[in-house]
């Protein structure tokens, strides 16, 4: 998984600018993944391919196309010094995986290659040899994961009590 | 150890008599809204969860805003899924092209949003409704289709953060958008991230309840969940007469616990404008005063209330907009148009030569209605100045204050309104 590296503040306008907002196919989304940053981005990255930014990744609009362009591009997880907070919530609600690590943020260049182990949040960098580790994801948020998402979760919750 | 607001808020919803920031709740909710962007993709994750039927009709919000009346056929179709949701659940509050505005100017208007209550919406300017004393929040479609059908939602309590405004008195041509901007380039886009902002001090009485919507709104662009202002005579004030539905006012505790506080004097705080592409990047104008413009907009849920359009029509009266500048001034809903209309503000704006439309969140986010051609500069009342957010990847968007844009419009170049007054 090669690592393509974007700036701080990453707004969500540039991962998935508005002016294709008319339409929620995430194939149709896809293809405008991060155009505002790099126009050739959605070309040049292949699936299993990681984004590694700075802080306040996902700023700006609520808007859910911006995971899920990510996601429909075939990117494997999304690495960054911080998220901002919608992006975050969204990223697992729709099952995108998203990792906090600072170290990883600063030190990944663009064009390494890295390998990811969820479990230990261990990110390898397979070109320099290091390694970082994310802080862990909350324990809420790994029982929405292990319930398949948040529709799932709900979908439960709604049986249990009916 | 004492609450704040915005934890009292959240423990009421939550059954609790106490929480603690970091402490993870699930919440009732009052209201949930979406628009004709993030509904389609809620409405599209509420049918996989097996329900018939809404938490409560009266309390699912939809409004058609974004890229209506509608600009293309694709549009057209996300709008259209909307507006067939809000007919088979016989939703109560569906805002058709024509009842309309813009979903933060409305809501409030509407008295559908009210002081104390939690309000979750599929759009990030949710926020908009802490000038009310409401905790609200922006969340993203699956979120929102979740609570559609729980009527609740999960928080993590956030850490509040206090800013503490004193003064007697604003500087010409201050308003609130000016006291917002100043706040954001003090503590950057990301200085609030995921805490809430909580706006107190002796000041807060030379700002009004519009104003305290357009500094709320903008709460999200330091990357808080929240911003939330003290209820006051003045919030009781504009939700008496507008309130669908009883309501429950809470105040922070003398000894509530704050991570930070800021002291700010507002008397200091000069007309503001942030330079692209970050809200963060604020300025006094007169540091920036000079550059040419192409666009002016006056409008959007940070500026486009009656207050806001006044302000423009003081300063734009008997003036004309400059030759080869496009001033365009959008009504936040149909009763602020229709305010306007009687006391002649649209007239003015005609004559000055400005367009103007009906409510729409168009331009804001480089929708329609006034998008920006490569290498084109914009002073706006909105609230976002990323790169492409008003149209082509090189444009610029500068945001301001009514005033401030009213008075580029004129000059076409960016000035302080003083210097066409």
């Amino acid at each position: 998984m090669r690592a393509f590296k974007f700036g701080d503040d990453i707004d969500t306008d540039v991962i998935i600018p508005a002016r294709y907002l008319n339409t929620s196919d995430p194939e149709e989304l896809a293809k405008h993944c991060m155009e505002d940053a790099d126009p050739e981005f959605a070309k040049k990255a292949r699936p299993g391919d990681v984004i590694v930014a700075g802080k306040n990744f996902g700023c700006g609009s609520s808007r859910e196309h911006a995971p899920i362009a990510i996601k429909a591009l075939g990117i494997e997880a999304v690495i960054a010094k911080s998220f901002a907070r919608i992006f975050y919530r969204n990223s697992f609600n729709i099952g995108l995986k998203i990792l906090e690590c600072p170290e990883a943020a600063e030190k990944i260049r663009d064009g390494d290659e890295l390998s990811i182990n969820y479990d230990t949040g261990e990110i390898k960098n397979l070109t320099t040899g290091e390694s970082y580790f994310a802080k862990p994801i909350p324990e809420f948020m790994q029982n929405i994961i292990a319930k398949g998402g948040l529709i799932n979760y709900v979908r439960e919750k709604l049986q249990g009590t009916v | 150890m004492g609450m704040t607001m915005t934890e009292k808020i959240l423990a009421y919803h939550a059954g609790k008599e106490v929480v603690e920031p970091g402490e993870l709740i699930s919440c009732k909710v009052d209201a949930v809204l979406a628009n004709d962007i993030t509904g389609p993709v809620a409405i599209s994750e509420f049918k996989k969860i097996g329900v018939d039927a809404v938490f409560d009709r009266d309390r699912v919000y939809l409004v058609p805003d974004h890229f209506t009346p509608n600009k293309d056929i694709k549009s057209a179709e996300q709008a259209k899924i909307l507006r067939d949701f809000a007919k088979e659940q016989n939703l109560t509050y569906y805002f058709e092209v024509g009842k309309m505005g813009i979903e933060h100017v409305l809501l409030p208007e509407e008295g559908l949003v009210l002081p104390g209550e939690v309000i979750i919406g599929a759009d990030s300017h949710t926020c908009t409704y802490g000038g009310l004393g409401a905790f609200a929040t922006g969340v993203g479609s699956t979120d929102l289709a979740a609570a559609m059908a729980l009527g609740e939602t999960w928080f993590k309590v956030p850490e509040s953060i206090k800013f503490y405004l004193y003064g007697e008195k604003l500087l010409p041509y201050v308003s609130a958008k000016d006291i917002i901007l100043y706040i954001i380039g003090q503590i950057g886009v990301d200085g609030a991230l995921y805490k809430a902002m909580e706006f107190a001090g002796s000041a807060l009485k030379l700002i009004s309840v519009e104003g305290r919507l357009t500094m709320a709104n903008m709460a999200i662009e330091a990357g808080a969940k929240n911003g939330i202002f003290p209820v006051d005579e003045l919030t009781l004030e504009y939700v008496k007469g507008r309130a669908k539905r009883e309501f429950k006012v809470f105040a922070s505790d003398p000894d509530a616990r704050y991570e930070a506080v800021y002291e700010i004097n507002v008397e200091e705080i000069e007309p503001q404008v942030a330079l692209p592409h970050l809200p963060e990047n604020a300025v006094p104008v007169k540091e920036v005063s000079g550059k040419d413009i192409d666009q002016v907009v006056i409008g959007s849920c940070t500026n486009g209330r009656i207050e806001d359009l006044r302000v423009a029509a003081a300063i734009l009266k008997g003036k004309k907009v400059k030759d080869y500048v496009r001033c365009i001034i959008i009504p936040g809903s149909q009763s602020v148009y229709r305010q306007a209309l009687k006391e002649g503000l649209i007239d003015i704006f005609i004559e000055a030569g400005a367009a103007v439309s009906t409510p729409t969140c168009g331009p804001c986010l480089g929708g329609h209605m006034g998008i920006l051609a490569k290498g084109e500069r914009a002073v706006a009342t909105t609230n976002r100045n990323f790169v492409g957010r008003m149209g082509h990847v090189e444009s610029e968007v500068y945001l301001a204050g009514p005033a401030v844009a009213a008075a580029s419009a004129i000059a076409g170049k960016i000035v302080h309104p003083e210097e066409v007054l």
